[in-house]
């Protein structure tokens, strides 16, 4: 999966709010599906496709842990975001150059 | 929970090849020109961009219905050098009405001799859309990279421009 298609995809795996929810309390400490389902007023299997989501996307891994899995953020799936994310004002600010200097340009022609 | 959470910011620079006057105005009243198609808060397709050239006023979309997204208050306005903008989006990508939740855009110009201008801009105070998720960042900062407040203050959501 190319890096832009990852990063559309964790975009979207947070855009829901219950989703968020799971993933800051992951971002707080590494957790297992039963203890998120019971601190949350959201079924088990809903939070389990919650995490299933999250993992698709990235952000989140699973290791075992005896019977259990525990869930805890993937610093890949992080690393990207944050690279595109700085990355946006300095494509922002690439985009104002171009299209300052393309007007700036067309102005001195029309002198 | 409330920690002393680090201020979180993101800066970034250009020099463009334009006297520092006609820069300052491009980036500001021409915002639309420039501005990444893909990010647009408004629901309806766009119209254009309006950047209120004064303290007080609003960056807002104009949609093809013409509805409004007033997604920045305009904190600061010193042409040529300096310009100082609210960023009102929260972390569910929308507009944030709470003035103490939201980051700021500070863009200063320098010029670079008499034809460029040097352009350096600082998104800052984004810890303020976190609230509970900054404190949880500043506990991860030895471990993970702490692009999650970054996420929710410079994303917008994908809407449809075309």
């Amino acid at each position: 999966m190319t890096n832009q298609l990852a990063i559309a995809h964790a975009f979207t795996a947070l855009a829901d709010p219950t989703r968020r929810e799971i993933f800051e309390r992951i971002a707080e400490r590494p957790q297992a599906v039963g203890e998120l389902a019971g601190e949350l007023p959201v079924s088990r299997p809903a939070v389990s496709q919650h995490l299933r989501v999250l993992s698709e996307a990235g952000l989140v891994t699973a290791r075992p842990d005896g019977t259990r899995r525990i869930y805890e953020l993937d610093p890949q799936g992080l690393a990207g975001l944050r690279d595109y994310l700085d990355g946006f004002w300095q494509r922002s600010l690439n985009a104002f150059t171009r299209a300052a200097e393309r007007h700036h340009s067309s102005r001195q022609e029309q002198r | 929970m409330t920690t002393d959470t680090q201020p979180l910011s993101i800066t970034a620079t250009t020099t463009v090849e334009v006297p520092i006057e006609e820069a300052f105005r491009f980036f500001t009243e021409q915002i639309g020109d420039w501005w990444n198609a893909d990010h647009h808060i408004i629901e309806a397709p766009l119209s254009h961009m309006v950047f209120e050239p004064f303290v007080g006023g609003h960056v807002y979309d104009v949609g093809t219905d013409g509805s409004e997204c007033r997604w920045s208050r305009v904190l600061a306005y010193e042409p040529p050098r300096r310009v100082v903008f609210s960023w009102d989006i929260n972390a569910h990508w929308e507009i944030e009405t709470d003035q103490a939740l939201c980051s700021e855009v500070e863009v200063t110009f320098a010029a670079d001799g008499p034809g460029a201008t040097t352009v350096v801009l600082v998104h800052r105070h984004l810890e303020r859309h976190g609230g509970e998720i900054a404190s949880q960042i500043e506990g991860m900062r030895t471990g993970w990279q702490e692009g999650l407040l970054d996420l929710y203050a410079v994303e917008v959501r994908k809407a449809s421009t075309s």
